[in-house]
């Protein structure tokens, strides 16, 4: 097709300030976190140390929610950026923006959680930063984490690598945490059994890539869900990813509370779920890893990767059509007249 | 226009009259000359004034004298057509390919001639009628550049080819048995039935079986429309619930046995476009909506009741083809003819699909060995007042240009909108509408457009140098345009989607405003952000302005509360009872576990975007008399709800509108507001003191028309305009359109209509055409 449609002009504000301002190699592909050859580290056997390297910032209201809350999932995220990347998270920093007037007993909880965080994940947080704005400044407490890791093995992972016959992998159910979040605001009265999946993945994505060495690409898929993940790779790579409606892992209550709510759980951000292209000879060993780590019981293969249509995500639906799942440019509004 | 007989009826007309001459055509139209007696001269020009071939068009005809020569035979000058080279003048190309027609008068009879050569044959075509569009693969219009190269044309169909005489001298899809395409009977399983595909294909049909027959621009499905059985085995399959489904009858005859038919009706039925119409059903069967279809033993000549349940209309469409008539013929009996697809999928077009995509529905596939170039779906018209309203605009009418007053200084492409999608292409005086192309999101619908844009742009020879889209962020149609100018020099026209609306309402019509634009529909993205659809816009073709709305309301669920209008009338009820809605109301019980929270997500804004449409109001009020909770097709509570309105109640609620900035207006221009939450309110208060369903249905019609001339009234009386256009989906309700309209009228507006193209998304791309080119003129304004 001359012109897909796939919306490659509309720019997000990170590519039209950000990208622009800053450009450099390391930076341009966008990925969660950059490689960095550091020829001062020498990795044994004399080849180049490769460190990644990257920073989030996390807001988040409530502060606390079922399954975890603001410390926790700063610490998780930082250290899934790392591991998305192939690396072994080591050393993380923290900077707190605080309101005046939040709690000293809050902010010992968030440490706390922080704590219990990087122990679990195995990470040290080894700098940091303070600062109080005046009342109604801020909302409370941000915070925000940038994390260094090692590259291990020679793995080179990214968003371009996808190549048709691949398959796609999600590491479990998909959605639950943004439902938590909306859930968790107390607007609405919704009974629903979630908890956020907020998670360290450094393990499984450590397990799955001892298993194979076939992994394309991993993303944790944050903002914008896995719909816009498969976006990104789809694009990044010019090829088309073909999700089944049907394989796609949902939680019946997640289900539910997306139903009342009005919203797709393909855009629901997750916080310990990885997307996985793997090429399609590995699939079945890929899954098999995943399913072997406590945190990846729920894995599932959702799709795989075809040459055609380039740049779009499509999925399949119980009835054998085939919908465009696009990345949505605002808020999601309705498209029909 | 090439392929309409011209040439060979004026060959024997002025042969008949014993006049020498020669007819030919060149790039300003057709030119002949006669030369004989000055009473057969006048004679000839009467006749060719007074009875042209049916789908020639005079524009004008003017004559002058000219020397004599002497000569005594009458020819058919070279078309110098078939030898153009690519990149000749625009006017050498623009008018050759025609949209396809239904089988002529003059080919049934030969197809019912038992001694002729095309006895029985179903792809009997010739200069009047036959396929045009659907097969054309390129231009020049030529047998060598349609799916009917691959046939070679034995020595009696080329004798008639080149025979200037004969009628089908240069209809390039000529055929007979011994040359064309073949039917098949194909089976699900891979084999091939034996014996004669029309006469097994009546056998099955007979038995209650669903045929998927291969048409002029897809794949249909068809089963006998009297065997409730057959047609409710078609709907399961389908996974189509409710949507009516289309009949075929075998004749106008045959038609009157089901609806009645007036005469602008018995016109479009029987005219050379073969749409499918809707008519107004003689039995009462599927009056109302809530009655489960039951096995009543169907009496002839109704339809079973699954075919179009809970509708006082009914999709009729006579055969188009000769094997639709051979068929209907055989059968004598209606049949249901849908679109080859399941659930929203488009219709398959292509041999190879069709086993893979309809082989768990259909039980045997009737098909042909003449390929379909383009996918072309059946046109929809219902009759307003004599004259056509279009539903969807497809086969039969595009791609046949429709005039574009003011012209187009650049050629311009028109993305269209999302849902109903089609696109347009305008150069010079002409827009390009194309067939209907579907729903965006689908991705074969996509693909659909990205090639429909290419296709078009070559047999019109047309490069866009400005690009039209809607305002949507998200519309499929809106990146298209944006990445087209990625790898293309062109300029970008955001038109707003009621504006595209009004101006395709205009464009329609021929005229360029300023006008009182009238703008109902479902959703449409707004120059505020908000979802606009109750919009009242003072326009032209360059601009406009938001002048009056609907006042805006949460939708909470946003798609959610579109696919089930109990929550929209969650949302209106919650504001019109301020939260304290009475209990005993039917919607309420139904929807009880799930009302709170919706009602908090509306009042929180909580996933519940703001709107103005007049499409959820009608979605409300829905919900709210109980037709329907939740829909399984588009516009379905707004269908049902002006199927159950009594027509004999013409009285209405009080809804006066809210002047200047009311507590709801959400734009600076609007002068004033429609309070919908008072209407919601009354019609909830008529409900609950014991009126009839039927009643309040008709009285929320009976106000919506009312506001709709407030509204107007209150404009004329700030700008001076007395014109108003209606458009908008919304205004393919008949009943809302036909009150409104009395009213208007009653008050001396005049008032316009949509005749040409669908006032619903399809007409669209028209609009965004029409504006693109006005802004690109340098004299109009804005
Ligand atoms: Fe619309
Ligand atoms: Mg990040
Ligand atoms: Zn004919
Ligand atoms: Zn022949």
């Amino acid at each position: 097709m001359a012109h897909g449609a796939g919306g490659r002009a509309t720019q997000t504000l990170i590519e039209a300030v950000f990208l622009d301002a800053f450009r450099n190699p390391l930076l341009e592909p966008l990925e969660d976190g950059a490689v960095i050859q550091v020829p001062a580290f020498t990795a044994p056997g004399g080849a180049c140390a490769r460190l990644a390297f990257t920073t989030d910032s996390y807001v988040v209201s409530p502060l606390f929610f079922p399954g975890g809350d603001i410390g926790d999932l700063a610490v998780n995220g930082t250290v899934n950026d790392l591991a998305v990347c192939g690396a072994r998270p080591l050393y993380l920093s923290a900077g707190f923006v605080l309101e005046e007037g939040f709690p000293v007993e809050d902010l010992r909880r968030v440490a706390a959680s922080m704590a219990r965080a990087a122990a679990a994940a195995g990470v040290a947080i080894v700098t940091g930063d303070t600062k109080v704005v005046q009342r109604g400044k801020a909302d409370g407490c941000y915070v925000t984490t940038a994390g260094v890791g090692l590259l291990d093995r020679d793995t080179r992972l990214g968003v371009a690598r996808a190549r048709p016959g691949d398959a796609v992998l999600v590491s479990g159910p998909i959605g639950e945490h943004g439902v938590t979040i909306m859930l968790a605001r107390g607007e609405l009265d919704i009974e629903a059994d979630v908890t956020s999946d907020t998670a360290p993945l450094n393990g499984l994505i450590t397990a799955l890539l001892q298993a194979t060495g076939a992994v394309r690409c991993l993303r944790d898929a944050t903002r914008g869900g896995v719909a816009t993940i498969l976006n990104e790779i789809a694009r990044a790579s010019d090829v088309a990813v073909v999700v089944d409606e049907d394989a796609v892992p949902v939680r019946p209550d997640v289900r539910g509370a997306c139903e009342l709510l009005g919203i797709d759980p393909l855009y629901v951000a997750c916080e310990g779920r990885v997307v996985v292209v793997v090429a399609g000879e590995a699939a079945e060993e890929a899954l098999a890893a995943l399913r072997g780590h406590p945190l990846g019981a729920g894995a599932a293969i959702i799709g795989r990767v075809a040459a055609d249509p380039p740049s779009l995500v499509l999925l399949r639906t119980a009835f054998g059509g085939t919908r465009i799942v696009d990345v949505l440019v605002g808020d999601p509004l309705p498209r029909i007249c | 226009m090439q392929g309409v007989g011209f040439r060979p009826f004026v060959y024997g007309l002025a042969t008949r009259l014993g006049l020498a001459g020669l007819v030919g055509n060149d790039e300003r139209g057709v030119f002949i000359e006669v030369e004989g007696g000055g009473a057969l001269v006048e004679a000839f020009l009467a006749a060719l004034a007074a009875d042209p071939p049916p789908l020639a068009v005079i524009e004008r005809i003017s004559t002058g004298p000219a020397a004599v020569t002497g000569r005594r035979d009458f020819v058919i000058a070279p078309s110098p057509a078939p030898d153009l080279p690519r990149g000749l003048p625009w006017a050498d190309r623009r008018a050759l390919v025609s949209p396809d027609v239904a089988t002529c008068d003059a080919c049934l009879c030969d197809v019912a001639d038992p001694a002729g050569r095309r006895y029985g044959y179903a792809f009997t075509n010739c200069t009047c009628c036959g396929p045009r569009f659907t097969i054309v693969r390129d231009v020049p219009y030529d047998r060598a550049n349609t799916t009917m190269a691959g046939f070679r044309m034995c020595p009696d169909c080329a004798r008639e080819y080149h025979d200037p005489a004969d009628r089908r001298f240069h209809a390039q899809p000529v055929c007979c048995p011994a040359c064309g395409p073949r039917l098949r009977l194909l089976l699900p399983g891979g084999g091939e039935e034996r014996g004669d595909p029309l006469e097994e294909s009546v056998r099955l049909l007979r038995r209650g079986r669903v045929l998927a027959v291969k048409g002029l621009g897809g794949f249909h499905l068809a089963a006998l429309a009297g065997d409730e059985t057959a047609v409710a085995a078609l709907r399961a399959r389908k996974h189509r619930e409710d949507k009516p489904f289309a009949v075929m009858a075998g004749g106008l005859a045959e038609a009157r046995l089901l609806c009645e038919v007036s005469a602008a009706e018995e016109r479009l039925l029987t005219g050379p476009a073969r749409p499918v119409v809707l008519l107004r059903r003689l039995d009462a069967a599927g009056v109302a909506p809530s009655a489960t279809p039951s096995a009543t033993p169907s009496v002839a000549p109704s339809v079973a009741p699954s075919v179009a349940p809970g509708n006082r209309w009914l999709g009729v469409l006579l055969p188009y083809t000769p094997l639709h008539h051979l068929l209907l013929r055989a059968l004598a009996e209606p049949i249901v003819l849908t679109s080859g697809n399941v659930s929203d999928e488009p219709i398959v077009h292509r041999d190879e699909e069709v086993r893979e995509r309809l082989g768990g529905v259909a039980d045997a596939f009737l098909t042909h060995d003449r390929p379909i170039h383009v996918r072309t779906d059946d046109s929809v018209v219902r009759v307003f007042r004599g004259r056509a309203l279009p539903i969807r605009r497809s086969r039969g009418y595009a791609p046949h240009p429709l005039p574009l007053a003011g012209g187009a200084p650049r050629p311009v492409l028109a993305c269209g909108a999302e849902l109903k999608h089609t696109f347009c292409l305008a150069r010079d005086d002409r827009a390009f509408v194309s067939q209907h192309i579907g729903d965006l999101e689908n991705h074969e619908t996509l693909r659909s457009f990205t090639e429909g844009v290419t296709h078009f742009m070559r047999l019109f020879d047309v490069v866009p140098e400005v690009i039209a889209h809607d305002l949507h962020p998200d519309y499929l149609s809106t990146k298209y345009a944006l990445d087209w100018i990625l790898e293309r020099d062109a300029d970008l026209v955001g038109v707003q989607h009621h504006h595209a609306h009004v101006a395709s309402c205009l464009a329609d019509n021929g005229v360029a405003g300023p006008v009182i634009g009238v703008a109902f529909d479902g959703l449409g993205y707004g120059l505020d952000g908000t979802l606009w659809g109750g919009e009242f816009l003072v326009a032209d073709l360059a601009g406009f302005e938001r002048a009056g709305h609907l006042a805006t309301v949460p939708m909470p669920g946003g798609a959610a509360a579109i696919r089930q209008p109990w929550r929209m009338a969650a949302a209106y009820l919650d504001l019109a009872y301020e939260g304290d809605v009475p209990g005993d109301l039917g919607v309420v019980r139904r929807n009880a576990r799930r009302w709170g929270v919706v009602t908090a997500m509306a009042r929180r804004g909580v996933n519940a975007p703001r709107t103005s449409s007049a499409g959820r109001l009608f979605d409300a009020v829905a919900a709210l008399v109980g037709t329907r909770d939740e829909i399984t097709y588009e516009g379905q509570a707004a269908v049902e709800l002006e199927q159950i309105a009594d027509l004999r109640v013409d009285d209405a609620y009080a809804c006066p509108l809210i002047s200047g900035e009311g507590p709801f207006t959400a734009s600076f221009t609007a002068s004033f507001t429609v309070p919908g939450v008072d209407l919601v309110r009354a019609a909830a208060d008529d409900l609950r003191s014991g009126t009839p369903r039927e009643v309040v249905a008709a009285r929320f019609h009976n106000t919506l028309a009312h506001v709709v001339a407030d509204g107007c009234d209150h404009l004329r009386e700030t700008t001076g305009l007395s014109a108003v256009a209606l458009s908008g989906g919304v205004f393919q309700n008949l009943l809302l359109l036909d009150r409104a309209v009395t009213l208007l009228e009653e008050r001396r507006f005049t008032v316009l209509t949509h005749h040409h193209v669908p006032p619903n998304d399809g007409g669209v791309s028209l609009g965004q055409a029409a504006v693109a080119a006005a802004r690109d003129r340098p004299a109009d304004p804005g």
